[in-house]
């Protein structure tokens, strides 16, 4: 009863809100590096808050659907906006990357991603995330229709789990954190993997 | 009150330090956190008064020595050192320390004895992440009794003229300039002088990413890391990268002591 009064309130709630809400941390960011307030190696800073931004907004986006089978909380609307965050947010941090702390060194940018599987990881993850920015608009989805469109989006999985691998691989030590992400993303993708188990037979 | 009794060296390099402010709030410091600003955060517990280093293994007069003994006879000198960080920075640090070679000297090295041990603190109620698994603690540190012996080698007390800051290892650590930052260890309570290699925390933890050398080598890649070019920090958003130098420069002093090894093979 509850949940369906949560429901109808949030369909009053523009799609822009969630824009506006996840440009804020961008917007921060912006103020911290124009007011030096990024500690003393600003560049890093930006690229790995940029980065976690982006992996914050893909697992958002992923609890989307668990949210509304186990809870019946209806954010579906919402989950393009925040699909095309992690996007936007993923693609910034790679620009930091070739530009701020490469400084666009092509040579040894391209020798490094040849060699170093953190790097792989995460030009992979990059890569998959292109695809379903691109075809996240209505019209590609009636193109494509319900089936191509879901089966090419599922494509998100991988992206994330190779975000958060990207993520662990290149901490040095044990720190929690990249774990915590990867370990949200394995349990979204599991309780996926399961609800597709459930399902089957009632399709047959 | 330490710079007036330092004295200047030949080994400063004339490039312009970090400012005090870069050097003590970016530090890796990983028993007081993994993140960068972790240090000076929560550096300021550490008690390091009174302080004591164990001086052991292969030498004529071991013992627990007092700080003030340690320090008690040895020559303070600025070093303004290059530092370069295996994951890709690079800072300019001004230095107070005396060389290890006399406080060696002192205590006597036995002709047995090939290596030097080191141990940082271990104090977990001090030190939070020494209450996680980051890594396997204490930290341990080693280096061949030849490069211990090296004039370049320093143990720091101090920075630009002051007594050491906890985030920067007070109050007693190690300098090696010409190796990654991760062998000069800090907040040291031990020194051991042994005939076998010492296990090293992080090549024990990664042997592949992490040599018992770690000489700077920008032709030995690291695994994650190309060591190629480095950032110098403190330029702001769009410093160029600097290529990074054999031995970090400090090839001239500290080349003759790998001659003949496979740095490929001995990184």
């Amino acid at each position: 009863m509850a949940i369906e009064g949560v429901n109808r309130g949030l369909r009053r709630v523009p799609v822009a809100v969630v824009w506006v809400a996840g440009l804020v941390p961008l917007l921060l960011l912006g103020l911290q590096a124009a007011l030096d307030g990024l500690g003393v190696d600003p560049v890093k800073a930006l690229e790995r808050q940029l980065g976690k931004l982006a992996l914050q907004f893909l697992v958002l986006g992923l609890l989307i659907t668990p949210l509304r089978r186990l809870a019946g909380l209806d954010l579906l609307r919402f989950r393009r906006a925040i699909g095309l965050l992690a996007a936007g947010y993923a693609f910034l941090h790679l620009l930091v990357w070739l530009g701020l702390d490469m400084q666009f060194q092509v040579g040894q940018i391209l020798r490094d991603i040849a060699r170093r599987p953190y790097l792989v990881a995460g030009v992979i993850s990059l890569v998959l995330l292109v695809p379903l920015a691109v075809t996240s608009t209505d019209r590609a989805m009636r193109r494509m229709g319900p089936l191509k469109w879901r089966r090419l989006h599922l494509l998100v999985y991988p992206a994330a789990l190779l975000g958060a691998f990207h993520y662990m691989l290149l901490v040095k030590g044990r720190p929690p954190e990249p774990l915590i992400y990867a370990m949200v993303i394995v349990v979204l993708l599991v309780l996926r993997i399961l609800r597709v188990w459930v399902r089957r037979p009632s399709r047959a | 009150a330490l710079r007036a009794e330092a004295h200047r060296s030949p080994y400063s390099t004339d490039e312009p330090p970090n400012s005090l402010d870069q050097i003590t709030r970016f530090n890796n410091f990983y028993e007081f956190g993994p993140d960068k600003e972790d240090p000076v955060r929560h550096a300021g517990a550490l008690t390091t008064d009174p302080w004591a280093v164990v001086i052991d293994g292969l030498v004529e007069r071991p013992g627990r020595y007092d700080l003030a003994d340690v320090l008690s006879g040895r020559v303070l000198e600025e070093r303004i050192y290059r530092l370069r960080c295996v994951e890709g920075w690079s800072m300019v640090i001004p230095w107070i320390g005396f060389e290890l070679r006399g406080l060696l000297a002192r205590v006597g090295v036995q002709p047995s004895a090939r290596y030097v041990a080191f141990e940082t603190l271990l104090r977990p109620e001090e030190m939070p992440a020494q209450r996680t698994g980051l890594l396997d603690w204490p930290y341990r540190e080693g280096l061949r009794l030849d490069e211990a012996m090296h004039p370049l080698t320093l143990l720091a007390t101090g920075l630009y003229g002051e007594t050491l800051p906890n985030q920067n290892g007070a109050p007693l650590r190690l300098v090696v300039p010409w190796k990654y930052g991760f062998k000069s260890i800090k907040s040291i309570v031990r020194i051991t002088l042994t005939e076998e290699l010492p296990v090293t925390t992080w090549n024990r933890m990664d042997p592949s990413e992490y040599g018992f050398y770690a000489n700077v080598n920008p032709e030995v890649d690291h695994p994650r890391w190309s060591q190629a070019s480095e950032r110098r920090i403190g330029g702001g958003f769009f410093a160029p990268r600097i290529p990074t130098e054999m031995f970090n420069g400090y090839g001239e002093e500290v080349g003759t002591l790998y001659a003949g090894m496979d740095l490929r093979v001995n990184y």
